[in-house]
């Protein structure tokens, strides 16, 4: 109890804030590596599982590789890529990327597989372009399971970021390597407290924005009954 | 059917038997649990190690060297940062540690004491630190301290051999190391104050001066490191370990700490063991397992035969 009092003591520590270490600076730095990287894994990833979803060509392949991917041990691979490129940023974005890709990509052909298929055929049948039905039928009715994806990649990316400072990357995980090395466990924990509270913050977001991606007519809540009585109950 | 089921059942009942020795198997070895080994025969002595390979090789050393003279061992070993070991070493728990006298000292006093002093003057200190119950064997030659180290180009370029010709250095630097090194007494404060280093800033690299060190260094992303004395990279890679006249850092000379179930006899054997290693000792076998893999106790074995202490 008492580790948990000092550690929220130095959240709220006024000096807790400003220069380098300080824990302003540290989510600013875990969010921007966070950001960044999920910018990237979507860029790769939202493309890549749109044409996977749309032609269903190379499925196999890449769902059995990036689902072998999130085996990968983040740290390890971390290192892996330090040691052949150089301390700093780049190998944590690298590794953190690989680790966003796969739920997004789950998150962007899974959108597309789950579509009716009579729901394209019609689309396609009432004149659409590929492009239009990809555009316009496709891509919104897909968003709430994009959403889902990217949401669980931003909740490990925000959680994993804590490992860049490993080779000098800053963010959070300053704190948790520091309390560690020198004993101070409210340091740590504090540390650990303010990675769950960004996490949270953001798991909100997401679930506020799945809920307004869905399209109108999709939506799971109940909508007015739109369609006429059945005729037996007014025969009879 | 009947025999299936019956089956079934002598498997998990199997299982079930399986994990519970297991599990138990685990409670006796933890070795922080308390009294689990301490209570066994009155002559087996409890080696523990840091889960630091050098350390561990000194501890392997110890334990064969006991063994060798009659004693029962129990290997402890990789028990982790010394905020976990100290506890259970104070409460008896385990009777011979290899530790390094002025890391030792700082981690008895806290880290808010500032220690200093030559290799006897901390031996000293450590004597009056230790609580009740353990004490200090002699102190080996062999040491394995922090260092500030610097490639060997950074060196010739400013003509840097100790810490003081630090001063000859116009440029402004970034060091690295652990984290923790912003908070010593030793860290880039110390360098900027001490001895005029503009330092420009601190790249965290959180192996202690592992691979990931050396590489940041011989890849000039940062110019000075904090790299542990007895570390074989520092010959492998053309470093330089700058010379400490001035005792900026603590002297960590290799020192067993032991528990009052360690006689005249074991003590003996231990301070004969101590009395032969060196400092190019240590770095040497640290290399043997660092460069060529080779396990702890090959290493020790070698070394113990090499020097006459064991056969």
């Amino acid at each position: 109890m008492n580790l948990l009092f000092e550690a929220f003591q130095f959240i709220f520590d006024p000096t807790s804030y400003g220069g380098p270490n300080g824990i302003d600076t540290r989510i600013i730095q875990h969010l921007l590596i966070s950001f960044g990287v999920l910018a990237i894994a979507a860029g790769i990833a939202i493309p890549l599982g749109y044409y996977i979803g749309h032609t269903g060509r190379g499925r196999g392949i890449v769902v059995a590789l990036s689902g072998g991917i999130r085996a990968l041990p983040t740290l390890g691979f971390l290192i892996l890529i330090a040691l052949n490129s150089q301390v700093g940023l780049f190998a944590p974005v690298i590794a953190l990327v690989v680790l966003a890709v796969p739920s997004i990509l789950a998150g962007a052909y899974t959108g597309f597989d789950a579509i009716d298929r009579r729901t394209i055929d019609a689309a396609r049948a009432v004149g659409m372009t590929e492009i239009q039905i990809v555009g316009k039928v496709e891509v919104p009715l897909g968003l709430p399971l994009l959403m889902g994806g990217l949401r669980s990649a931003t909740l490990q990316v925000i959680a994993t970021v804590t490992l860049a400072d490993y080779v000098g990357g800053g963010g959070l995980g300053s704190y948790i390597f520091l309390g560690q090395q020198v004993g101070d466990y409210p340091l740590m924990l504090a540390g650990s407290i303010l990675v769950v509270f960004l996490a949270l913050v953001f798991e909100g977001i997401f679930a506020i924005i799945q809920r307004l991606v869905i399209p109108a007519g999709v939506a799971a809540r109940p909508v007015k009954n739109l369609r006429p009585r059945p005729i037996t109950s007014r025969t009879v | 059917m009947f025999t299936a089921g019956r089956g079934r059942r002598v498997t998990l009942g199997a299982v079930v038997v399986g994990v519970a020795i297991a599990l138990s198997g685990c409670a006796s070895s933890d070795p922080l649990s308390s009294g689990g080994s301490t209570d066994e025969g009155g002559d087996t002595l409890v080696v523990g190690s840091q889960s630091y390979y050098s350390n561990e090789i000194i501890a392997e050393i110890y334990a064969q060297a006991l063994e060798d003279g009659g004693f029962t061992v129990d290997r402890q070993f990789s028990i982790g940062q010394r905020e976990v070991y100290l506890p259970e070493l104070e409460a008896g728990g385990i009777d011979v540690f290899p530790e390094y006298t002025g890391s030792l000292l700082t981690g008895l006093l806290g880290p808010d004491s500032e220690p200093s002093g030559t290799s006897d003057e901390i031996y000293d200190q450590l004597v009056d630190a230790l609580p009740s119950g353990l004490s200090v064997l002699d102190y080996s030659e062999a040491s394995d301290q922090d260092s500030w180290t610097v490639t060997q180009a950074f060196a010739d370029k400013y003509d840097l051999t100790d810490l003081a010709s630090l001063k000859n250095v116009t440029e402004s630097i970034t060091v690295g190391g652990n984290t923790e090194l912003q908070t010593r007494p030793y860290g880039p404060d110390a360098l900027a104050s001490k001895y005029g280093v503009t330092i420009a800033g601190f790249t965290p690299v959180q192996d202690s001066g592992g691979p990931l060190t050396v590489k940041a260094l011989v890849d000039n992303d940062i110019q000075m490191a904090n790299i542990y004395t007895a570390d074989p990279n520092i010959e492998a890679n053309d470093l330089i370990a700058l010379e400490d006249p001035d005792g900026l850092f603590l002297p960590a000379n290799v020192v067993p700490v032991v528990s009052s179930k360690v006689n005249d006899g074991a003590a003996g054997i231990l301070n004969a063991v101590n009395a032969a290693l060196t400092s190019a000792d240590l770095t040497e076998l640290n290399s043997e397992s660092v460069n060529e893999q080779k396990s702890a106790d090959v290493i020790a074995e070698a070394w113990l035969t090499d020097n006459n202490l064991i056969g």
